[in-house]
């Protein structure tokens, strides 16, 4: 629903162009529309709300929605905000490239990609807040290919937006606070969940008696969690991972390991357990290929992620590009949400010509609690950082790169005789991460396989010019004359 | 691949090799080609010789190492777009077969029986069987481990590897000697001493040659490619128009761009090509890939639904002349070069690497290395001289 209250003048560039409708985005263009700017806002999904906020569509015909959701009351005065804005909400677009400079940026999207014929298309905008959010970290095992193992996120999202169960008997594993919230909507929408198989303890959090007591909300989060797991007869073990799904068309049981301090498969504590489907995933990403390509500079995570660098306005390392949620460390929909307003009034003040930050109560007020809600969220990604053990339960014959079918034999060789030491020049010699997902998939595992057990380390933060495919006859059908980026004579 | 190269001919000629690169193995504009074989694009002269020469060599390396370095044997094909174009076409190949080049006229209805997915209406072409293309990564790290296990089974090497591997290590200054000579390099972490240094730093080579207190314009031209999503066999060949050869060839700093299309065996085609002079630029050009997308799909029409996953950036080492850097240079005994190879590098490595070993064990090279002297661009040694061991 393209609104026009604020769109600019044709041919003219919109004050402000928000990549990513989730919790971040949202916040920052309601925000930022607020304040005045003219504000295009672009999503891959035709629904608002982000991968945090799947919500069925309307023909599913749920009542309570928000039934599976907390929060959901912050969303939907989201929602309300951007539909009395005069966002130009652009659904449906697949952002491909960002291109220009500070003050003069393109934003390449392609539309109609789902059914139609694919169109591109370009939106130009004084600042970019790129709000593009978080994918599902995996480490392979294996079986992790068989139908029946899905995304721990991906489990949810099905969830969330078709009221979809993986199966009936879900087994819910990997590592970080998600797999709780999972395993706790899948029970509560009437799956049998035998285990919950966490990789770490959950007693590190109490290292971080400070940044809990300051939260209290995530410790209410827990108590609901661990409430619903109570009620609904889950068991948590802690320490532990599956190390092999077992079946032929489906998954029928998996393998669980007990496992050391550094997540090595303890000896003789292997068990079987019974399953028609496996929800796993090993916490989240930062999804920052637009960034990465604009030149934005990274930094390592503590549990082995690449993030965005930002400032204390949330603007990245190249100046005129901001960024609020995940890209900047995963943090959850609240700190999003107040990133990206903080963004959003950061953003405004540039555009008025001001070069300091604002310092308004608002601005001072949501930095505050930006920095409280970082501590946590660094507090739980050390709980749960990936130990360098994990490759111990990665035979050489396992798939690693799903798409281009490279083992992690293959990984391993090309690391050992062909001199390969990182990331980037397995995949040279591998093809791991060539194919389809582009490395998103298996970045992190190759990442810790070239790095020889030197314990986990973020995939390269590469250079990726295509967030999404893009047909050749879309980029042939660009516009010649006002391509920016056109290359000068020197 | 230039520097595997000449690790591997030096070793197999006995002497010992130490392979030192800030990066890892393919780091630099290896990583980032295409792998073309080719001499259809070069006309008559030094580096059409150092082509040819090098298309045997790969034919052999090919048979000896593994396959995994995806040696494929699959032709060119250039296609002209106007009458007037296949007739220059017709007198370039003629030329070129002249000296010792492979090369058929096609005429208009023959295209489809080697592209069955051309563009129908084209004049004509020219097929040039010998052009052939490798996985440049895959044989560049190949050759080096070929390069290692050199000379194995002889007693001697037994306690001594005849090659070492020194990634992730930067050349930071060169080694003299009280003659003058070279005696080694410097690098981060400590000294390699070795009475030969060759510079096979590609487009990064006049950087190195500075270090030795000698100029050598090496400069960056810029390339992209696109990748599309894995294809049946939808283009055999490596198919390009006319105008490649003149953009090759050309001095211009401008963007120049023709379209050159090729399936792989990994099943993505890869889409170029574009020539322009921005230095070390790597920021994505929307215009590039536009004109890319045109010219690939005005050759190939079935191309236009198919999906890019990705695109990658080069730098080509191009020195003024469009001729490579080969051999000892004349300004500082010991040191030798190897680098400048423009959008060649992979396919002129082999006769590159050979050429290198004998002028170290003091041979003849196989062919004339005269026009490729380092010195060409000013013989006077420039600015501070090596620092003294």
């Amino acid at each position: 629903m393209p609104s026009s209250a604020s769109e600019p003048p044709a041919s003219q560039p919109y004050d402000l162009a928000v990549i990513g409708a989730g919790p971040a985005g949202l916040a920052g263009a309601v925000t930022a529309a607020g304040l005045g700017l003219s504000v295009a806002l672009l999503d891959a999904s035709e629904h608002v709300g982000g991968q945090f906020y799947r919500h069925p569509a309307a023909t599913l015909g749920a009542v309570r929605p928000e039934a599976l959701h907390h929060d959901w009351a912050a969303f939907a005065g989201l929602r309300r905000g951007l539909e009395a804005s005069g966002v130009s909400h652009l659904a449906g677009h697949h952002v491909w490239s960002v291109t220009g400079q500070d003050g003069d940026w393109a934003v390449h999207a392609v539309t109609g990609s789902d059914g139609g014929q694919e169109r591109p298309v370009r939106v130009r905008a004084r600042a970019l807040l790129l709000a593009t959010g978080a994918s599902e970290r995996q480490l392979p095992f294996p079986g992790w290919t068989l139908p029946g193992v899905v995304g721990a996120g991906g489990a949810q999202a099905m969830l969330k937006s078709g009221l979809v169960l993986p199966g009936r008997r879900v087994v819910v594993a990997g590592s970080g606070p998600l797999l709780l919230a999972v395993a706790g909507s899948l029970a509560a929408a009437g799956a049998r969940v035998p285990a919950v198989v966490e990789a770490s303890g959950y007693l590190r959090y109490a290292r971080h008696p400070r940044v809990l007591a300051t939260n209290p909300y995530k410790l209410v989060e827990a108590v609901v969690h661990g409430g619903a797991l109570l009620r609904h007869r889950v068991r948590p073990l802690p320490r532990s991972a599956v190390v092999a799904a077992h079946g032929t068309d489906r998954v029928e049981a998996v393998t669980v390991a007990r496992l050391d301090r550094d997540w090595r498969p303890v000896p003789g504590s292997r068990r079987r357990i019974a399953c028609d489907a496996l929800a796993v995933g090993h916490g989240l990403a930062p999804q920052i290929d637009l960034a990465t390509a604009l030149g934005c500079a990274t930094r390592r995570t503590v549990d082995a992620t690449a993030a965005l660098v930002l400032g204390d306005g949330q603007e990245t390392t190249v100046s005129g590009v901001w960024s609020a949620g995940e890209t900047g460390g995963v943090g959850g929909s609240r700190l999003a949400i107040v990133e990206g307003e903080l963004a959003a009034l950061a953003i405004a003040s540039r555009l008025d010509g001001q070069t300091e930050l604002p310092q308004s109560r608002r601005a001072v007020r949501l930095r505050r609690g930006r920095d409280r809600m970082r501590a946590f969220a660094d507090a739980m990604a050390a709980a749960h950082a990936p130990a360098p053990g994990w490759t111990q339960w990665l035979p050489d014959d396992t798939d690693v790169c799903r798409c281009e079918e490279v083992t992690a034999g293959r990984v391993r060789e090309a690391v050992t005789d062909l001199g390969a030491g990182d990331a980037r020049t397995v995949k040279l010699l591998t093809r791991a991460g060539m194919g389809w997902c582009q490395g998103r998939m298996c970045g992190a595992a190759v990442a810790c396989l070239a790095a020889r057990g030197g314990g986990p380390v973020p995939p390269p933060a590469e250079r990726r010019p295509f967030a999404v495919p893009v047909t050749l006859g879309a980029l042939a059908g660009l516009d010649a004359d006002a391509a920016p980026g056109n290359p000068t004579d020197d | 691949m230039v520097g595997a190269a000449c690790a591997y001919y030096a070793a197999q000629a006995g002497l010992t090799v130490t392979v030192i690169d800030r990066g890892p193995v393919a780091g630099g504009t290896t990583g980032t080609g295409e792998g073309n074989l080719l001499v259809s694009d070069k006309e008559p002269g030094p580096e059409l010789e150092l082509a040819l020469l090098s298309v045997q060599l790969w034919h052999e390396l090919a048979a000896s190492l593994p396959s995994a370095i995806e040696y494929e044997a699959k032709g060119g094909l250039v296609v002209a777009s106007s009458d007037d174009g296949l007739r220059a076409l017709r007198g370039f190949a003629a030329r070129q077969g002249e000296v010792g080049v492979t090369a058929h006229e096609v005429p208009a209805d023959g295209l489809g029986e080697l592209e069955p997915h051309l563009s129908p209406g084209l004049p004509g072409g020219i097929h040039y069987p010998q052009d052939a293309q490798v996985q440049p990564a895959l044989a560049a790290a190949h050759l080096l481990k070929a390069a290692a296990s050199q000379g194995r089974n002889q007693p001697r090497s037994r306690s001594r590897p005849r090659l070492r591997l020194r990634l992730g290590e930067e050349v930071t200054g060169l080694l003299t000697g009280a003659d003058g000579a070279v005696r080694g390099v410097r690098t981060a972490t400590g000294e390699v001493r070795a009475p030969y240094v060759v510079n096979a730093a590609g487009t990064w080579g006049g950087d190195l040659a500075k270090l030795a207190g000698v100029e050598l314009p090496v400069l960056p031209r810029r390339g992209f490619v696109l990748v599309t999503e894995p294809l049946p066999r939808v283009v055999r060949r490596k198919v390009y128009a006319a105008d490649y050869v003149a953009d090759v060839a050309s001095g211009s700093a401008a963007l120049q761009t023709s379209a050159v299309v090729e399936g792989t065996a990994a099943g993505p085609v890869l889409i170029g090509s574009s020539r322009e002079r921005v230095g070390f630029d790597r920021s994505l050009s929307t215009e590039v890939l536009r004109r890319l997308a045109l010219g690939a799909t005005a050759l190939f029409p079935v191309l236009a639904g198919v999906r890019v996953m990705r695109t990658y950036t080069g730098f080509r080492p191009y020195l003024p002349d469009h001729l490579p850097a080969i051999g000892p240079d004349p300004r500082l005994p010991g040191l030798l070069h190897a680098c400048g190879h423009e959008g060649a590098g992979v396919g002129l490595a082999p006769a590159t690497g050979l050429a290198i070993a004998r002028c170290l064990t003091g041979g003849e090279p196989p062919v004339d290395i005269a026009p490729f002297a380092p010195a060409r661009f000013g013989p006077e040694p420039l600015g501070p001289g090596p620092r003294a061991a």
